[in-house]
């Protein structure tokens, strides 16, 4: 049957046709892609991060911090409600990672010491007005002693908040820092997805959209001794803090912060009169309240400004600073004025965050591995090209159209998915091309046989189409299996090999079974030859 | 005109090796299987976690220079050697503890060597911390089991049979143990593309037992009354042109990637390569003869539904 039905020549051709439509923006010059009508596909193919260079970074948010932290808080509220009066007596404090217990001196007061810890809990989930909400502990005894407990519900909620919180602040700081065309997304419960294509620095990037970014104002405890300092020792109500401020190694402040990062509402920076680099700020109207009041009561005293815990600088106060806004004068240079200002301007990460794998290339090797790509290509094509050429004849020949078509295909369905093409993803295309032709060497060799068997070559052909179709069939659905694990396992280059591999064996069939059996059909209506170089002579004419 | 490079009838006895193979194979696997505990894999980043920097110096770089600095910098273990050209070195630190201890190894190498050669271009960064890496060779072994497992289903759905599902899955077990088995000899470095080219390699050996099966399938219907040895013998004997000229186009396909395709891809492309001389080897001697070891019967009391709607039509 060399007949084909219309539809069926419809779908090969318009196939064919999409095809090239879709790959064309690939050959095309930018000028020319953008003069195209509106309704033509421009869009060439999207290349990975590892051929025109970039960063991928996996990040991890820490969730358990925030049950560390809320049972740290916890357990001294709990201490401050039972010392309230009437007092309740208490020994033993003990904490773990969620949970904080003491022991009663007096069982009796049990009701109360309940009561008043059930007070400590904070609504979670509900709606707005904390309607439906719920407590995010829940309080017992356990013989004599009182233990809270965080639900595992809040903790779950809180490391949503904070994964949800930690994507917008990276977001924020990769458009402070310029970063075109980043993709950020998420992974599974705690995890972040960063693509940067193009990060002149990608050191620097993943530096940056790490630190925690806290800012904290605090007041110097001026009564702490040196060498108390210098131990370790710090007053009542103080912390020691290292310091960076270029004076002294470490210092003590206040625990209670003035303000925080959270009252900032802007930052910039600037330099001053002396053209040294520093960073201008701005409160919001509580934080220029409460830094106001402060420093209204403490002039001449100094204060100190610290960023993740640690003092950036410490200025006496001069005179009450009551407008709201003031200027960091640390040891910056102009760069790091700016990437500290951005990083306040996008504000604090409410947990923190560690890079867990990151992956860069950068442009120069990308530009190699692109060129590579190229050769290896072209070598491997014209290869086989030759090989099929060689082996086959004709139907060779009709083989390596197909196989020119089926690399189209493959770069028109690229370029219309958006699918990024990697290096591994050119090595799928190219191991797409050596598999490819299989679809053609099994027709062949079973056309090979049928002619051999004394057949026509119509009756030939058909036999073997009709044959190799379900093999044809049966091997590339396994094929389509291991692409669909590799998928599945891979990210970043692997995925792209994937993909390529996996839609290479839906234009390889097509290409291969059925635009093989319209070319070879029309070739034998044609040229209606006596016998196919395939065998020889005698054997055909039997 | 075409080449007409295999006699018209081939007639290899192919089964008669098969005892002979097995042991061969069989032996491989073991050393393999003892020898991945005790003498290790060359292990990438990617499955040890640490970090990794290709960088280009301008001029030659000094290696020993660079070595002795970077050793000082408390990161662990670093390993500095040339790759490929004098000025391109590609540096491994074992990186701290800690879930971004890899990649503030990444950091400080960085850091340092611009400070030791002035104008260097980090071409290539790759950090991966323990935790990641662990996942990512679970992922990895995962990926493969459920590949074998998703094959096995397939050929014994196809083949009716599963004698087919377990000798293809067997098989292609072998093709997997054998690239490793290579990966441990020549010390190679073993990572994520290297799982990839294993995935791949089970794609592309199953296609090849597939076909065989398939012509045992159709040929056992044609002779009632061959022994399946010979069956076996005359299925590959047919498609042997087929087999041979198909890895010849995909090793010419891989290796212009090999020799051209850059550094990065290589220990994919060397793995696909003798993945895909030794799929092809398993499928004759591995995959066929444990269908028969397995005790696979000729269907003949069964009736065949195909056969019986050939016939009519």
């Amino acid at each position: 049957m060399l007949h084909f039905a219309p539809w069926k020549l419809a779908v090969i051709f318009l196939t064919v046709l999409l095809g090239f439509v879709f790959a064309i923006p690939n050959v095309l010059p930018e000028a020319v892609r953008a003069n195209l009508p509106a309704w033509a596909p421009k869009r060439p193919i999207n290349l990975g991060l590892d051929l025109r260079g970039g960063s991928y970074l996996l990040l991890e948010v820490d969730v358990d911090a925030l049950g560390k932290q809320r049972v740290k808080d916890l357990s001294e509220e709990l201490t401050a409600a039972l010392a309230r009066s009437p007092r309740i007596g208490f020994s033993a404090r003990a904490a773990d990672d969620n949970s904080v217990s003491v022991q009663l001196r007096d069982p009796s007061d049990a009701d109360e010491a309940l009561k008043r810890a059930r007070d400590l809990a904070q609504t979670i989930g509900g709606q707005v007005g904390g309607i439906g909400g719920r407590p995010d502990l829940s309080a017992a005894m356990d013989g004599d002693r009182l233990v809270l407990t965080l639900t595992p519900e809040a903790l779950q909620l809180k490391a949503r908040a904070a994964l949800d919180q930690t994507m917008e602040i990276v977001r924020k700081r990769i458009d402070e820092f310029g970063t075109l065309e980043a993709s950020v997304q998420r992974q599974g419960a705690n995890r972040i997805v960063v693509q940067a294509p193009g990060a002149s620095d990608p050191a620097q990037l993943a530096a940056s959209l790490a630190k925690t970014a806290q800012m904290t104002f605090q007041l110097v405890d001026l009564t702490a001794r040196a060498e108390d300092i210098q131990a370790g020792f710090a007053p009542p109500g103080s912390e020691i803090v290292p310091s960076d401020d270029g004076f002294t190694p470490f210092m003590a402040v206040k625990r209670r912060a003035i303000v925080t990062g959270e009252n900032l509402i802007d930052a910039q920076p600037g330099f001053d009169q002396n053209n040294r680099a520093i960073v201008n700020f701005r409160f919001d109207q509580p934080g220029a309240r409460a830094f106001g009041r402060t420093t209204i009561d403490n002039v001449g005293k100094p204060f100190a400004i610290l960023l993740d815990g640690r003092v950036i600088s410490a200025p006496t106060i001069n005179e009450p600073i009551t407008g709201g806004s003031g200027q960091i004068s640390g040891n910056f240079t102009p760069e790091s004025a700016a990437e500290l200002a951005a990083l306040l301007r996008a504000g604090a990460l409410p947990a923190p965050l560690a890079v867990v794998e990151s992956r860069t290339v950068g442009a120069e090797l990308g530009a190699d591995s692109i060129r590579a790509g190229w050769i290896a290509a072209i070598v491997s094509f014209v290869g086989i090209l030759i090989f099929m050429l060689v082996f086959y004849g004709i139907l060779g020949l009709m083989a390596n159209v197909g196989l020119i078509i089926n690399l189209v295909l493959l770069m028109g369905a690229l370029s219309g998915m958006g699918a990024a093409l990697t290096l591994p993803g050119i090595a799928g295309i190219i191991l797409t091309m050596g598999m490819a032709v299989d679809a053609n060497v099994l027709i062949f060799e079973r056309l090979r046989e049928e002619l051999r068997a004394g057949r026509t070559p119509v009756v030939a052909t058909n036999a073997a189409f009709e044959r190799a179709t379900l093999t044809i069939m049966d091997a590339n659905i396994t094929t389509l299996i291991a692409a669909a694990f590799l998928f599945q396992f891979g990210s970043g280059p692997v995925r792209g090999f994937a993909v390529t591999l996996g839609l290479g064996i839906f234009t390889s069939v097509f290409c291969g079974v059925w635009l093989g059996r319209w070319m070879l059909a029309t070739w034998l209506r044609a040229a209606r030859p006596k016998r196919l170089g395939l065998v020889k002579a005698a054997a055909g004419a039997a | 005109m075409a080449l007409n490079l295999f006699p018209e009838k081939l007639d290899v006895n192919f089964m008669r090796w098969r005892f002979i193979a097995a042991a061969i194979s069989l032996a491989v696997i073991v050393l393999t299987a003892i020898f991945i505990p005790l003498h290790g894999l060359n292990l990438g980043v990617d499955f040890r976690g640490g970090a990794l920097i290709e960088a280009q110096t301008q001029g030659p770089a000094n290696l020993t220079d660079i070595r002795s600095k970077l050793g000082a910098l408390n990161i662990g273990d670093v390993g500095v050697q040339e790759f490929g050209a004098p000025d391109l070195v590609l540096i491994r630190a074992e990186g701290q503890d800690g879930e971004d201890g890899a990649n503030i190894a990444g950091a400080k190498v960085q850091e340092e060597l611009r400070k030791i050669a002035p104008g260097v271009d980090i071409r290539r960064v790759e950090t991966v911390g323990g935790k990641v890496s662990g996942e990512l060779i679970q992922a990895g072994v995962m990926a493969l089991a459920f590949a074998l497992l998703a094959m096995l289903v397939y050929v014994w759905f196809r083949f009716d049979s599963w004698h087919f599902g377990l000798g293809a899955m067997a098989s292609l077990l072998h093709d997997v143990m054998v690239t490793i088995g290579f990966f441990i000899v020549t010390k190679i470095e073993f990572n994520l593309s290297t799982v990839a080219a294993l995935l791949t390699i089970i794609g592309y050996s199953i296609n090849d037992t597939v076909v065989i099966f398939d012509r045992f399938r159709e040929d056992i219907r044609k002779y009632k009354k061959m022994p399946l040895t010979e069956l076996f013998n005359l299925s590959i004997n047919v498609t042997l042109p087929r087999t041979i000229v198909t890895s010849v186009t995909t090793l010419i396909a891989i290796g212009g990637m090999y020799a051209f395709g850059g550094d990065v891809i290589r220990s994919f492309t060397a793995a696909m390569i003798v993945g895909v001389i030794i799929g092809t080897y398993s499928t004759v001697f591995i995959a066929t003869p444990l269908v028969l070891w397995a005790g696979y019967k000729r269907p003949s009391d069964r009736t065949e539904p195909d056969s019986a709607a050939r016939a009519s039509a």
